[in-house]
């Protein structure tokens, strides 16, 4: 069982950073719509308020680990140019795809959407996790803010799935590989003798 | 000012929205400025090399910082202005959410390319 190094990056922000980051929305949304929703609900603990605070910021870190992560480390072996005259481009991910019609619109569309609409997640997460550590449980006694910070959240998760499911399609269609191999498990082929 | 629990005890004191206000229409100007920074770094290739910050990133590289830059500024002169006193929340939440959804509508590509 082996993993190169760049596959290892790309599942670490994807399947690590991302998919968590979108998994963390479902929670907050809850949290925050089913808590502050009236100022006339139940009494809100200072413990429940500091772990919403806390599983906010730790979002927000998330997000930017998420889109750091992507553009400033797997993305640069997307986008790598071959040299002139290569005929395997299976290390030239953006290449690959715009070889065939058929692969093409994967990195046309889906990249270049994925590339910048994954930005609208950590400023608004960010957003959402510094307005709820200024108002903490004044948040019920402002609906209109209250309602601007779910509304960011719900765009945010929005931004995460987009980018999330072209990540996935555009992963394989053309994967990111290549760097040094790194052996998780040694197993036996099915035709070895013992 | 406070609001009051259901059993009618005083709970929280109720804070002026201008901080919050200002959070919501940075975080608005910031993502519309990623859509406009990438439509820029598109169409201009003086803009594009402009905006390679870092190499092996390409123009994405400075597209994002200058989005960041200017979410952030925005707050921080937004926040100065507004923070101790009450505004308008739900014009302001308006313009946010128009930024919001014209960010995710001009940085889907067969829409950008339309400029």
């Amino acid at each position: 069982m082996e993993i190169t190094v760049r596959g290892l990056w790309t599942m670490i922000h994807g399947m690590g950073f991302g998919a968590l980051y979108l998994m963390a929305c479902s929670g907050a949304l809850v949290e925050l719509y089913r808590r502050y929703r009236s100022p006339l609900g139940p009494e809100i603990t200072e413990q429940d308020e500091k772990f919403l605070r806390i599983y906010l910021t730790a979002m927000a870190v998330l997000a930017w680990l998420t889109v750091l992560t992507g553009a400033y480390i797997i993305y640069p072996w997307y986008r790598a140019v071959p040299p002139s005259g290569a005929a395997n481009l299976a290390d030239f991910p953006q290449r690959l795809l715009m070889s065939s019609p058929s692969t093409a619109a994967w990195h046309s569309i889906g990249m270049e959407w994925k590339e910048h609409v994954a930005w609208l997640m950590p400023i608004s997460i960010t957003m959402a996790a510094a307005v709820f550590s200024q108002y903490r449980r004044s948040l019920r006694i402002h609906p209109e803010l209250r309602a601007a910070v779910l509304g960011f959240v719900w765009i945010s998760l929005l931004s995460a799935g987009i980018a999330g499911f072209f990540g996935a399609m555009l992963n394989k269609n053309a994967p990111v590989t290549g760097g040094s191999t790194i052996t998780l498990f040694q197993g036996e082929a099915q035709g070895e003798q013992k | 000012m406070s609001a009051k629990t259901a059993a009618g005890a005083p709970q929280v004191m109720l804070n002026p929205n201008g901080a919050g206000a200002a959070a919501v229409l940075a975080a608005g100007i910031g993502s519309f400025a990623v859509a406009v920074f990438a439509i820029l770094a598109d169409k201009a290739a003086p803009i594009k090399s402009l905006m390679n910050f870092y190499k092996p990133t390409g123009p994405l590289s400075g597209v994002t910082t200058c989005a960041i830059v200017v979410w952030l500024a925005v707050w921080a002169l937004l926040h100065r202005r507004w923070s101790w006193r009450s505004v308008e929340i739900g014009r302001v939440t308006a313009a946010a959410f128009i930024l919001l959804f014209l960010s995710l509508l001009l940085t889907f590509p067969p829409l950008a390319d339309l400029f």
